[in-house]
């Protein structure tokens, strides 16, 4: 029955309501095995709903989904026998020591009480959790809960591991930490299945990403193409007078034929794109004829930022309805 | 020390680990019960209430009613001190509830759901580990209890016996705290609720006094009432005169709440959240 696929993942018209809540909406998505694969989305997008679906916490209420060849509805037992969960709340005990909740799981996968207490002390090592281990994990930082977290999900090496948020509210050197654990894994050959609401987390670290938006994928492919997709090079520019703004957009928009959009939400800044770095230039002259002062200028590749931006014609807006999330979509491109 | 420098480490410790093949429900369960175990000794001001209510219950009644109520304290403890262990018993149990409930909405829930085990192994390790509990609750009021002056007729063979069959009759009557963790949103509703369905069953029984001098209606309810089937069966064990009848009696409802209340229970826990 089990074909070995190259597809880690593999969903077909994923659905999952809560009440009147469609928290996952219909998703395709198809995971190469030995990647890392990044969801991408804002606080509600769906992410963690989709995550707990393919790790068999929950049913679907329509569509399918293979993890690593098996049904998750139908053969749950065999895709838990293959991956490894690290929640976003924490998937860890806090009233047990470090040490306690690695054998605890190693204990629970089958390792002998000597080989768990072997693997446990090789993991809180590389963790770097030595000086913790015998402290109850209520007393961790968010960093060490973390590493904790991950080090108890390869306990023995499951073939997909699935990271939901590892890195929210961690310090840029935990987070740094973190990364360097993920890469590591995968240089082994692990598939990695990771959600973020960063968009430099999902540049960095993931081989193709699926941009998602109340429970639908919006966008899907490498870094490189969810860029090109909104396309070429984009002016960005800051106004020395927010009152200038009015001017500046109709300026840019006639010379460049596209119409600017706010910047980070941030009333003097704009960005448009401009294919041609000699038109843009242009316009930043003409802009100066006219008497806008601008503070600031640069002429670039879009951020993910800015490609996020641009598919979900919000930031990270509280749900609207579908149909109007889709035509504002069709517009911006 | 940085995780850089620690570079070989890092990758030996991830290096690919095959997994073991899958222990069985039996270890599984049993590396719950450990769990179980581990928690307690994190949090032993649980042993408070243990200790504190049956020390209460044990001296009060025993200088305060004994002599009204036996002619002698003597003689009262001697009929109370069985009575006052299955009390101890049953309102441990209430713990089984309350840790499941403030454990059950934590994230390590998810793991173990997501983990190729014994889908009941992390509610029936609990249980098993709580039997610990028991019995340890049990020592201690024997200890008091002796120290007072309790002198058990059948000796320490009655003494386990009777711990045994506390332990079964609070496993079983677990699942209905269990099954009220599993319903009931915060802790504190579970220990509300399990105090509604525990008073009745420990003031409407034999624990302090003879139904004898009860109204009819009232010894008919005692009678039927199971924790004061488990305290003949637990009197009659120490006193070296319980017959096999007596110990099916005890057993027979924690039998039942098992059959009706583990499969809810299970129902129940694998509901989605
Ligand atoms: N158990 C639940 N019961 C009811 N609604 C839920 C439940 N879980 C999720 N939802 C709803 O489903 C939607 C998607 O939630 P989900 O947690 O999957 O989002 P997310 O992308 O993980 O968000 P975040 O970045 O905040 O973690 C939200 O509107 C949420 O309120
Ligand atoms: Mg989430």
């Amino acid at each position: 029955m089990h074909q070995p696929s190259a597809l880690a993942i593999e969903t077909s018209g994923l659905v999952k309501n809560f009440g009147e809540t469609r928290a996952v909406a219909g998703i395709d998505l198809a995971v190469r095995r030995g990647s890392i694969y990044g969801l991408l989305g804002p606080n509600g997008a769906g992410k963690t709903t989709l995550v707990r679906l393919l790790a068999t916490l929950l049913r679907p209420d329509a569509g399918s989904a293979r993890v690593l060849g098996h049904d998750i509805v139908r053969a749950p037992q065999e895709v838990r026998q293959r991956i490894s969960l690290t929640g976003q709340f924490a998937s860890i005990d806090e009233d047990l020591t470090g040490i306690e909740n690695l054998v605890l799981l190693a204990r629970l996968l089958g390792f002998g009480r000597r080989e768990a207490r072997t693997r446990t002390d090789e993991l809180i090592t590389a963790f770097d959790l030595a000086d913790a281990a015998k402290r109850q994990v209520k007393t961790y930082s968010g960093g060490m809960r973390r590493r904790l977290d991950i080090a108890a999900s390869i306990i023995s090496t499951p073939e997909l591991l699935f990271l939901d948020e590892p890195t929210t509210g961690l310090d840029p050197r935990s987070r740094g930490q973190v990364w360097e654990i993920i890469r590591t894994l995968v240089a082994n050959g692990l598939t990695v299945l990771l959600t973020t609401q960063y968009l430099e987390e999902a540049d960095q670290l993931a081989d193709r990403i699926a941009v998602i938006d109340h429970g639908r994928v919006i966008a899907e492919g490498t870094s490189a193409e969810l860029k090109a997709q909104i396309g070429r090079a984009v002016l960005h520019v800051r106004l020395a007078d927010p009152a200038d703004r009015a001017a500046a957009e109709r300026l840019l928009a006639a010379r460049l034929g596209d119409h600017p959009v706010q910047g980070d939400g941030d009333p003097r800044a704009l960005a448009v794109q401009a294919p041609d770095p000699a038109e843009a230039a242009a316009a930043l002259g003409a802009m100066q004829a006219e008497g806008i002062v601008v503070t600031e200028f640069s002429l670039g590749q879009p951020s993910l930022d800015e490609v996020f931006f641009a598919l979900t014609a919000h930031p990270a807006a509280p749900p609207e309805s579908a149909q109007a999330e889709e035509r504002q979509t069709e517009t911006v491109r | 020390m940085t995780m850089a420098q620690d570079e070989s480490l890092l990758q030996a410790a991830l290096a690919t680990r095959p997994r073991p093949a899958a222990p069985g429900a039996a270890s599984h369960t049993f590396t719950f019960a450990w769990r179980a175990l581990l928690k307690i000794k994190h949090g032993p001001e649980q042993w408070f209430d243990v200790i504190i209510t049956p020390v209460m219950f044990t001296v009060m009644f025993t200088y305060i009613f004994g002599g009204a109520l036996a002619g002698s304290t003597d003689d009262y403890l001697q009929f109370l001190l069985p009575g006052i262990l299955a009390q101890t018993v049953m309102f441990t149990s209430i713990y089984t509830g309350i840790t499941l409930n403030a454990d059950i909405s934590r994230g390590v829930f998810d793991r173990f759901k997501s983990m190729p085990i014994w889908r009941p192994a992390p509610l029936v390790g609990a249980m098993v580990g709580d039997t610990i509990r028991y019995t340890v609750s049990s020592l201690i009021v024997f200890a008091i209890g002796l120290a007072l002056g309790y002198r058990p007729e059948s000796g320490v063979v009655g003494v386990v016996l009777a711990i045994v069959l506390l332990d079964l009759f609070a496993f079983g009557i677990g699942w209905i705290f269990t099954t009220l963790a599993l319903v009931v949103k915060s802790a504190s509703s579970v220990m509300t609720l399990s105090w509604l369905v525990l008073m009745p069953l420990t003031f409407l029984s034999n624990i302090y006094v003879d139904p004898a001098t009860m109204p009819g209606w009232l010894q008919w309810i005692v009678s039927v009432n199971p924790v004061a089937l488990l305290v003949t069966a637990v009197r009659g064990i120490m006193a070296g005169t319980a017959g096999g009848a007596d110990i099916a009696w005890a057993l027979l409802a924690p039998a039942v709440v098992v059959v009706i209340f583990a499969p809810l229970a299970m129902q129940l826990y694998r509901r989605e959240r």
